[in-house]
């Protein structure tokens, strides 16, 4: 730890385009979301569920995409769940970090997500994202349910479901957004996402635990470039 | 890190390209085409201008002095051999419905409404003026009333021919013969103006009964009904009330219900022309939401935004009030749109223009309540109501027009009271007296009266299919999606999104939303005081 600022390039132009796409998707699809549950009039009724409904499919696809980017470049082993130094990254966020204390598990290559980032996108990306999509999807072909044998769904069921992963996504939003200010200065972590180099310090040490490759996944090599 | 500009671009280009394909695919690629419930409609309705080889106004039958109504009947006979046995068994004729064998049924049996109440199995003369026969059911049925095309008042007409013939008044009796003789001359099929004389004027005036049907509609515009338009399709009546025998489709009396929603373009064989026998059941552009509203929510429901759009309808009948008089003599008073507000021999009225019609499953029947049945005083007795419910899946949620009035009934027996009201009768509009009415026209019916009258709140329905307004006007969508003043209220038991919610649901979600700013709040203000002492302690 020299404490000298390096740059590495973290999140690739797939990942950051993703990222934003989504990050768009999610929120149109909040406001129209919002509007139709009649909390707000912003676009009208009816444009409101037009473009929730066109926006909502385009996410499943895109997300579709990105699934597959995730298992052909074995970047969703950094998102195998650990409990390995969780604590010590809640411990932080509620007490180091007033302190100044440096990150437990700062970011590298290969290592993009702390323990509870890891836990956190796990949840969302595998459980509420999907899980949205899901009711979504159900909400969005109400008509067809008798022909697929779903007679025992209630339009009121899956708008419950729908309206209560809608709040998780919002709150986790909330949160997600001000987390990226926590870097070493405020914008630090929205800039990596930009332009996909994060600075970190120098001499930073990757633990084998965290590598997101193992067994004969080769191991990554210092970049000359960088080190 | 070898970056290859091109590739970037390219790659960049590919993922705008796509995400502009997924959010426009569809929206817009229809834009400009007509919806296809619009082309079947066109397609159905194309080359029915009517023609004939036949002018009755050439027919020697016809051209001749005609003393009396029954005298046109019988030429008119002299060639159409079956139309008055084909007229006798239709319910323009028998006014009892042919779904119900007792003859309970219908305007000369037992049901009644809350306008003016009963016919009294057409004793009560006034309410017969609008029979298709030249006097109730007795000398023989009037063709002229529908196939005339010149607009006359016949009976005023003949009643006036002979009264100026028994004063000697030759010419102007001659005058009225010509009159006469014309119309009887110009035959054609029914137009708006034939069927409007008696539909238009339900309830003893212009636009009492219906809030679909007055005499607007004998010229409409286009904004006021798109099918019946003189600059639009110009439709007559019996382009869709179609007609086999002189049955006309269109009746909603009782059951049964159109069960099958038939469509013109599978078979040109359907009983009741309907929206979707010639719009289609998806007749709205491909993707649009409203297509998957056709099995629940019918055309009308958002098609017609509103009724009465151009004269004023009753909406409420106050027979209470009824019976006033001023030096001995009746009256009436006039409000807004010049429409009455008080006859003593009506009692007090409500009129409304532009109204939101009230909502209800429809299962294309309406349950009654007759003179024969008991109701219960205590609440608003619904002496018609729409039949259907929403687990009924031949059941649609349909617009109406809810006549309300305050109708006499019998105190004792819990039943409707049939007044006879006719001056012609000796009925109430010429004693004024309600004890003489009641054992009159309860007499007729053969109904037990007990002599104690009260008033009980009634509803009386009308289900709204004409009217129908342009696309532009039509109901948009929050009118109905919406948690307040939705216009599907009153309809319960089903989840309608932007009109429910689950209000904990809702509390819990924001509590957490405002939970997770307070907390970074509270985070980064430590942050930010935390960051200001560990400076001032360097």
């Amino acid at each position: 730890m020299t404490g000298k600022m390096i740059k590495i390039y973290l999140y690739t132009r797939y990942e950051r385009s993703w990222h934003w796409l989504q990050m768009v998707l999610i929120a149109v699809l909040l406001v129209t979301g919002l509007e139709i549950h009649g909390t707000f009039t912003l676009l009208g009724y009816e444009t409101a569920v037009r473009i929730h409904n066109i926006v909502g499919i385009s996410w499943l696809v895109a997300f579709a995409f990105f699934v597959f980017w995730l298992f052909t470049t074995g970047e969703w082993r950094q998102y195998i769940p650990t409990t390995k130094k969780v604590l010590e990254v809640a411990l932080y966020y509620s007490y180091g970090i007033f302190r100044g204390e440096p990150h437990p598990v700062p970011k590298r290559k290969d290592a993009k997500h702390n323990p509870l980032q890891r836990l956190t996108y796990l949840g969302v990306a595998m459980i509420l994202l999907p899980a949205q999509m899901v009711t979504g999807l159900l909400y969005w072909t109400y008509n067809s349910w008798p022909a697929r044998g779903l007679d025992g769904l209630t339009l009121g069921m899956v708008a419950f479901v729908h309206t209560a992963l809608a709040f998780g996504i919002l709150i986790f939003m909330v949160v997600h957004v001000y987390m990226t200010t926590t870097g070493h200065t405020v914008f630090a972590h929205i800039k990596g996402m930009i332009t996909g180099w994060e600075e970190i310090e120098e001499g930073t040490i990757i633990e084998d635990w965290e590598h997101k490759s193992k067994g004969d996944y080769p191991r990554p090599t210092p970049d000359p470039k960088i080190s | 890190m070898k970056r290859i500009p091109n590739k970037k671009a390219a790659v960049c280009l590919v993922i705008l390209g796509l995400v502009s394909l997924m959010f426009f695919s569809g929206s817009f690629a229809e834009e400009n085409d007509q919806a296809p419930g619009r082309s079947m409609a066109d397609q159905a309705t194309k080359g029915v201008e009517h023609w004939s080889t036949t002018d009755h106004s050439k027919f020697p039958a016809l051209d001749r002095e005609f003393d009396s109504g029954t005298e046109i009947t019988e030429a008119c006979l002299s060639c159409h051999t079956e139309a008055e046995a084909q007229i006798h068994k239709t319910i323009h004729w028998t006014w009892l419905s042919p779904y119900d064998v007792d003859g309970t049924l219908g305007k000369a049996g037992y049901s009644i409404n809350n306008f003016c109440v009963s016919a009294n199995k057409m004793k009560d003369t006034e309410c017969t003026h609008c029979h298709v026969g030249w006097k109730a059911k007795e000398d023989g049925i009037n063709c002229l009333l529908c196939h005339s095309q010149k607009d006359i008042k016949w009976r005023d007409e003949f009643a006036d021919y002979h009264f100026f013939k028994e004063m000697g008044d030759k010419e102007i009796a001659d005058e009225i013969q010509t009159k006469i003789r014309d119309g009887a001359k110009s035959i054609g099929l029914p137009g708006r103006t034939n069927c409007g004389n008696c539909h238009f004027y339900g309830g003893g005036g212009e636009a009492v009964k219906h809030g679909d049907l007055d005499a607007s509609l004998v010229n409409p515009m286009k904004t006021l009904d798109v099918h019946m338009a003189i600059d639009g399709q110009n439709f007559r009546c019996t382009r869709c009330h179609t007609t086999v025998f002189h049955r006309i489709a269109g009746r909603v009396y009782s059951p049964p219900a159109v069960t099958h929603r038939k469509s013109l373009v599978e078979s040109d064989l359907v009983p009741k022309i309907m929206c979707e026998s010639c719009h289609t059941a998806t007749p709205h552009k491909k993707g649009h939401k409203a297509n998957d509203h056709t099995d629940r929510v019918a055309c009308q429901s958002c098609h017609i935004p509103k009724f009465a759009r151009a004269h004023a309808t009753m909406m409420w009948w106050d027979w209470s009030t009824a019976g006033k008089l001023k030096d001995g003599k009746p009256y009436r008073e006039k409000g807004e749109w010049d429409r009455p507000t008080y006859k003593s021999i009506k009692g007090s009225f409500k009129w409304d223009k532009d109204v939101t019609p009230e909502y209800f499953w429809y299962n294309g029947s309406l349950s009654t309540i007759t003179a024969k049945d008991v109701i219960d005083p205590t609440r608003p007795v619904w002496l018609s109501k729409p039949a259907g419910s929403r687990d009924d899946p031949n059941s649609r949620i349909f617009p109406f027009k809810v006549h309300r009035g305050n109708t006499p009934y019998d105190k004792v027996n819990n039943t409707m009271l049939t007044m006879l009201e006719s001056e012609e009768v000796d009925g109430f509009w010429k004693t004024f007296d309600w004890q003489d009415a009641m054992q009159k026209g309860m007499a007729i019916m053969g109904l037990p009266y007990s002599g104690e009258i009260g008033f009980v709140k009634t509803n009386y329905v009308y289900p709204t299919t004409h009217m129908v307004a342009p696309k532009e006007n039509v109901v948009d969508c929050i009118e109905c999606h919406r948690g307040n003043n939705s216009r599907l209220a009153s309809l319960t038991g089903f989840y309608m999104p932007g009109r429910d919610h689950f209000k904990f649901l809702d509390i819990l979600g924001w509590l957490g939303v405002l939970a997770a700013a307070g907390g970074i709040s509270l985070h980064a203000a430590g942050r930010y005081i935390a960051g200001i002492t560990r400076r001032k302690e360097k």
